[in-house]
């Protein structure tokens, strides 16, 4: 389950970035052609945040849906999954346009917060 | 406001790609590789799909030019790395542990212990699976997909990621198609609907058919 490294790499990516501020939400974007699946994400994210500034944040996770563009006949159609099948002239050759996002959008800090005891600030 | 001590909460925009740190060692491993003019094949496939048999064969092969060295990743065991070093070839085991993939740090790790000679090839054996090592970028030149005949010929669209992602798929095992209910022509139009540039290259590790063209793709590469 590479979620778990993924989800890793989330909260290395947060703290980073914010340092020893507490993070009380935390709002990724998971597109449904990304590879990763968003609910093994949720699943593991409060055992990877335990004893980070992330602990005990709300996780908010937006899933683009996905879709492609021909490259036959130019028809844009919705794509669930990989296998894309323009439904249009039936030609295998398209591109994602979208679905295969995987970004953190943006957290809520509390700079000056201590966070719940037990937590490191 | 926080519900914990009433503090205010700012929200922080980071627009940040969650693999961007994994990406960013990717690149510093391609340049690293670049700067000695090393070919790095990542080599992808499900566990007993014949990735050390090839490398194995692939060695005897290439018969020395280019110079070939191999990063072993498993989760367990140096198994692989002695079977490699048999051959004489210098090899690095990467143990995953928990780990069901390569990342790109640990190819850095990997690249820095076995300190490949210049215009050499390093083959990158990735941990077996078929799912989570198509996500990371290891700052490889080429990565290959290793499918044997006895997999059956959907893989392709039950695992859009890892043959989506392949430069190369070399179809291995073929001297067992005869038992088997496997078409070629099947197998690679399920390719096509996920990776159209992709070619099949056929081949039996055990038996060195077809291994002459792969050495061939590998000369061309480096």
């Amino acid at each position: 389950m590479h979620e778990v490294a993924v989800t890793q790499a989330i909260i290395a990516a947060i703290t980073e970035k914010t340092g020893e501020a507490r993070i009380r939400l935390v709002r990724l974007e998971i597109g449904v052609l990304s590879g990763v699946l968003a609910d093994a994400v949720r699943f593991c994210f409060d055992l990877v945040a335990e004893g980070t500034t992330v602990e005990g944040a709300t996780l908010v996770v937006d899933e683009p849906p996905g879709s492609a563009r021909c490259r036959d006949c130019g028809g844009e159609f919705g794509a669930d999954h990989l296998i894309l099948l323009c439904p249009a002239c039936g030609s295998a050759h398209a591109d994602v346009l979208s679905g295969g996002e995987l970004r953190i959008k943006s957290v809520e800090v509390s700079p000056e917060c201590a966070g719940p005891a037990g937590a490191r600030a | 406001m926080c519900g914990t001590c009433g503090c205010s909460s700012v929200t922080v925009e980071l627009e940040q790609r969650v693999l961007a740190r994994n990406d960013d060692l990717a690149r510093r491993n391609r340049e690293w590789l670049a700067e000695r003019q090393v070919l790095a094949v990542n080599l992808m496939s499900s566990p007993g799909a014949g990735k050390t048999t090839l490398l194995e064969r692939t060695i005897r092969g290439l018969g020395g030019e280019p110079v070939v060295s191999v990063v072993e990743g498993d989760q367990e065991t140096a198994i692989d790395a002695e079977r490699i070093r048999a051959t004489g070839c210098r090899a690095v085991q990467v143990n995953t542990g928990a780990g069901c993939h390569l990342d790109a740090s640990m190819l850095a790790r990997a690249l820095r212990e076995l300190d490949p000679p210049r215009r050499s090839v390093v083959f990158v054996e990735n941990v077996g699976n078929l799912v989570c090592p198509a996500l990371f970028d290891l700052g490889e030149s080429y990565r290959v997909v290793i499918m044997s005949v006895t997999e059956g010929a959907d893989k392709p669209l039950k695992y859009p990621h890892m043959f989506g992602t392949a430069d190369l798929v070399v179809l291995n095992k073929v001297d067992l198609a005869p038992h088997l209910d496997f078409a070629v022509d099947t197998f690679a139009g399920h390719l096509r609907q996920v990776n159209q540039r992709a070619e099949v290259l056929p081949l039996s590790a055990s038996t060195g058919a077809g291994v002459g063209a792969w050495c061939g793709q590998l000369r061309d590469w480096a």
